[in-house]
């Protein structure tokens, strides 16, 4: 009886043991992408809809198109939940896939960024962190594989300070002035940090910091605060559950919705719509554009879901988060198709693909033929500049949708650059690499 | 008829006093010891030696850390990611501020760091007892990983509070930490590390010290009345244990991940710690490792099996199942077996001694 258990439990672990060796077979004219998503865990109402975004227009792209340059784009997904130690499991996993390896990743998360920096840059698989991660990152020089386009945290902490001037009337009105950043306690929420005390310096506002500890449900200490401080301008970078928390939180203490303005990962429908009309006015940052009226939108319901073949339903599509899947799926293949260009049409290994995002110019008439205008914001990237220049603009939440309520800002790139390179340098220093010299890379080439 | 002592005489009290008594078992050991030092190496990928066994491992030696002060002295603590993450910090400024002191000793050096702060926590230990210390090593959790946030020293400076490892050599070439590390060098590096402290964990709890320990646990009165000090007693698994999980969390940072923010040691990790031994066995070595095996390694089991199997199931659908089989087999598991894994391995032990003739 004994061993009859013991040859079934013999016989299960076998079993178990293939279910982690094998995988589905790859045919090869294909460009496999890992897909680290979160479709589960306290963040899984905002990473859905940008998971969703992202696979529909490299399913429409295969659809419509055949692939990039005829090459099928082929992906997995892999859940992390928002955690580190599974998006670092999830890359490992994946990185060999393809007839070519990983072409690139997206982390989706900063921590998980940070957690791969290192390994992809030892890899040669470009992590594209677009509008998260490591913004120091952005000085290619020392990072030559992570991308941070189109604008870092730090480029957005300075858009909303000149965008708070705008609405007091100059730079000047700032003096005195008092803006707190309420943040979500993490490597995430702190980016913004640096650069808002150091513009608090030059512009002689007061900066005050909120740390709320992940994931962010209970708040009430926070806003009562802030009730006593009463800062002038209250700045978020939350996430998930944190957000609509805090919308709520903010109205329950009667702060000043037009007053208080989140990151573009606290300014989409999941954020604003569980808080009701409380959230109302509320604003927050963005570098794209919401909705369902841009040409490539439309070729995604047409050849995704009147096909009935899309991740997610018809009416989430234009979300905000979802319409960021598509832009960052955008960034990727347009990089893909800048590297067959050099490479040729043929699945490309993660060094290629790294030439093609470092050469990457997403011009405003390229953007027109990808039918994406007001959607994408143009982008140039180069061996120093893994950001690409990219601006920011302010939207606002009405009750029924988001629209923009500012133009386009151009962040302050002159001391951006200085910023992320001296972060990089000191990086670069305390683990002994030695940057890449720019004007050589772009001569050799 | 394989598994039976009969005709192994011991003529020695040191053969009497052998961690393995039985030579079958330690043949077991021994073949043990060579699939992991050479077979492991020989066939295993770089994703397996990278994202299971090293986390495996490392988890292993955090679980010894805690069933030595939960499992031999009693004491039920919630602390272990704190002092996880006092060795991964520990490690890290020694590191960056002494770049030239061998890697072996910056791990050691943080390991007696949290030794002191695990004793520091542990004072209290004389006084309150049972859920209301556990209480107690919570405030310990939460400190630590606050006090990690608050001050930007421990990370120096950096913006985003995320230490990541510098590249460092064990002698030579051969790098365990930083990126360009070869994978199997890591690997050994982490094995010998936990061969060795788990041996050394082994023998502590077999001598005075853990007998001492196992009388605390079993009733600290009567301890106290055959002449143990209470306080020493207490606070020396204190020490050991928080040595264990230091040089874990140090293992964790530097090694596994190669970079870490304080969240990654936040209560949570705490809690799946005391999961491993409450699952692989309190008071027990062995347990140790059956539990941390059971924790890192059937999720990902149960995640991977349906794909293989040729089912497409959606990520999301995956992951929520993963997690209710999980939940179901814990408790299955503690009802079957309340005493953990690591008793179920010795029943099966005493049953393969009758075997093929039970009663």
């Amino acid at each position: 009886m004994i061993h009859r258990k013991a040859w079934l439990a013999t016989a299960v672990t076998v079993a178990l043991a293939f279910g982690l060796a094998a995988g589905p077979a790859l045919a090869q004219n294909e460009q496999f992408v890992p897909r680290l998503v979160y479709r589960t865990g306290p963040y899984a109402p905002n990473g859905i809809p940008f998971a969703n975004g992202y696979g529909d227009y490299l399913d429409m792209i295969n659809a419509r198109d055949g692939g990039v340059g005829g090459v099928k784009i082929v992906y997995e997904e892999c859940e992390t939940g928002y955690d580190n130690d599974k998006g670092v499991e999830c890359y490992e996993r994946l990185k060999h896939k393809g007839p070519t390896g990983a072409g690139w990743v997206d982390p989706l998360s900063t921590g998980i960024t940070y957690a791969l920096i290192e390994r992809a840059t030892a890899d040669h698989i470009p992590v594209v962190s677009m509008g998260y991660g490591r913004a120091d990152a952005s000085y290619g020089a020392v990072f030559p594989y992570v991308f941070t386009l189109p604008a870092t945290y730090w480029a957005q902490a300075d858009a909303f300070i000149k965008y708070v001037a705008q609405q007091e009337g100059g730079f000047a009105k700032l003096k005195g002035k008092k803006i707190a950043l309420v943040y979500h306690d993490s490597a995430y929420g702190k980016e913004p940090i640096a650069t808002l005390e150091k513009l608090s310096q030059k512009y002689g506002y007061t900066f005050l910091k909120y740390p709320v500890s992940p994931p962010g449900i209970d708040q009430t200490a926070t806003w009562l605060e802030i009730r006593q401080q009463r800062p002038n301008w209250v700045f978020m970078w939350g996430w998930g559950v944190m957000n609509s928390t805090a919308i709520k939180d903010a109205a329950s203490v009667g702060y000043p919705m037009d007053h208080f303005i989140g990151v573009w990962w606290s300014g989409s429908e999941p954020d604003v719509v569980p808080a009701g009309a409380a959230a109302k006015g509320y604003k927050s940052g963005t570098f794209h554009g919401a909705g369902q009226n841009y040409p490539v939108i439309h070729d995604i319901l047409k050849y995704v879901y009147d096909k009935g073949k899309g991740h997610g339903t018809r009416d989430k599509v234009g979300e905000v988060l979802y319409n960021r899947g598509v832009v960052n799926a955008i960034y990727d293949t347009e990089a893909l198709r800048t590297a067959q260009a050099k490479y040729g049409a043929k699945p490309l290994k993660g060094e290629q693909i790294q030439w093609g995002f470092e050469h990457l110019n997403i011009t405003t008439a390229r953007i027109a033929a990808l039918g994406a205008e007001g959607l994408v914001v143009p982008i140039h990237l180069s061996c120093a500049n893994h950001e690409g220049q990219g601006n920011v603009r302010i939207q606002q939440w009405d009750g029924k949708h988001w629209h923009f309520v500012s133009d386009w800002i151009q962040p302050d790139r002159d001391m951006l650059d200085a910023m992320y390179k001296e972060s990089a340098l000191a990086y670069a220093k305390e683990k002994g690499i030695t940057p890449r010299n720019c004007a050589q890379v772009s001569q050799a080439q | 008829m394989l598994y039976r002592e009969a005709g192994q005489f011991k003529s020695s009290y040191g053969a009497d006093e052998a961690i393995f008594p039985i030579r079958q078992d330690r043949w077991l050991f021994a073949a043990a010891l060579i699939v992991a030092y050479v077979v492991v190496p020989l066939i295993a990928s770089e994703y397996w030696l990278l994202s299971i066994l090293i986390p495996f491992l490392v988890f292993s030696l955090a679980a010894i850390g805690l069933n030595i002060l939960t499992g031999y002295a009693g004491q039920v603590s919630l602390g272990t990611g704190g002092f996880m993450a006092v060795g991964a910090f520990a490690t890290y400024k020694l590191a960056t501020s002494f770049p030239d002191l061998n890697i072996v000793v910056v791990f050691i050096l943080a390991g007696l760091i949290t030794a002191m702060v695990g004793v520091l926590f542990g004072w209290p230990s004389l006084r309150i007892k049972g859920f209301y210390l556990a209480v107690a090593t919570l405030a310990a959790q939460f400190f630590l990983i606050w006090m990690f946030n608050k001050f930007p020293w421990f990370n120096n400076y950096t913006p985003s509070g995320v230490i990541s490892a510098p590249p460092r050599a064990v002698f030579g070439h051969v790098f365990v930490t930083g990126a360009e590390a070869n994978s199997v060098d890591k690997y050994l590096f982490v094995l010998s590390a936990v061969t060795l402290l788990a041996l050394a964990a082994k023998n502590l709890v077999r001598g005075r010290v853990g007998r001492e320990w196992m009388a605390i646990r079993d009733m600290d009165i009567a301890a106290e009345i055959i002449g143990i000090r209470p306080l020493k007693t207490k606070l020396l698994a204190f020490a050991i244990s928080s040595f264990y999980c230091g040089i874990a969390g140090a293992m964790w940072a530097f090694i596994y991940t190669g970079g870490v923010e304080a969240l990654a040691f936040d209560i949570d990790r705490s809690f799946q710690i005391l999961f491993m031994i409450i699952i692989g066995g309190l008071g027990s070595i062995l347990g140790s490792f059956l539990g941390a095996a059971f924790i890192v390694l059937l999720p990902l089991l149960l995640e991977r099996t349906p794909m293989a199997l040729g089912f497409d199931v959606p990520v999301n659908y995956l992951s929520n199942m993963q997690s209710m089989i999980f939940g179901a087999l814990i408790i299955f598991f503690l009802i079957v077996e309340p005493r953990g894994l690591a008793r179920l391995w010795q029943i099966g032990k005493e049953k393969l001694r009758m075997w093929p003739f039970p009663y």
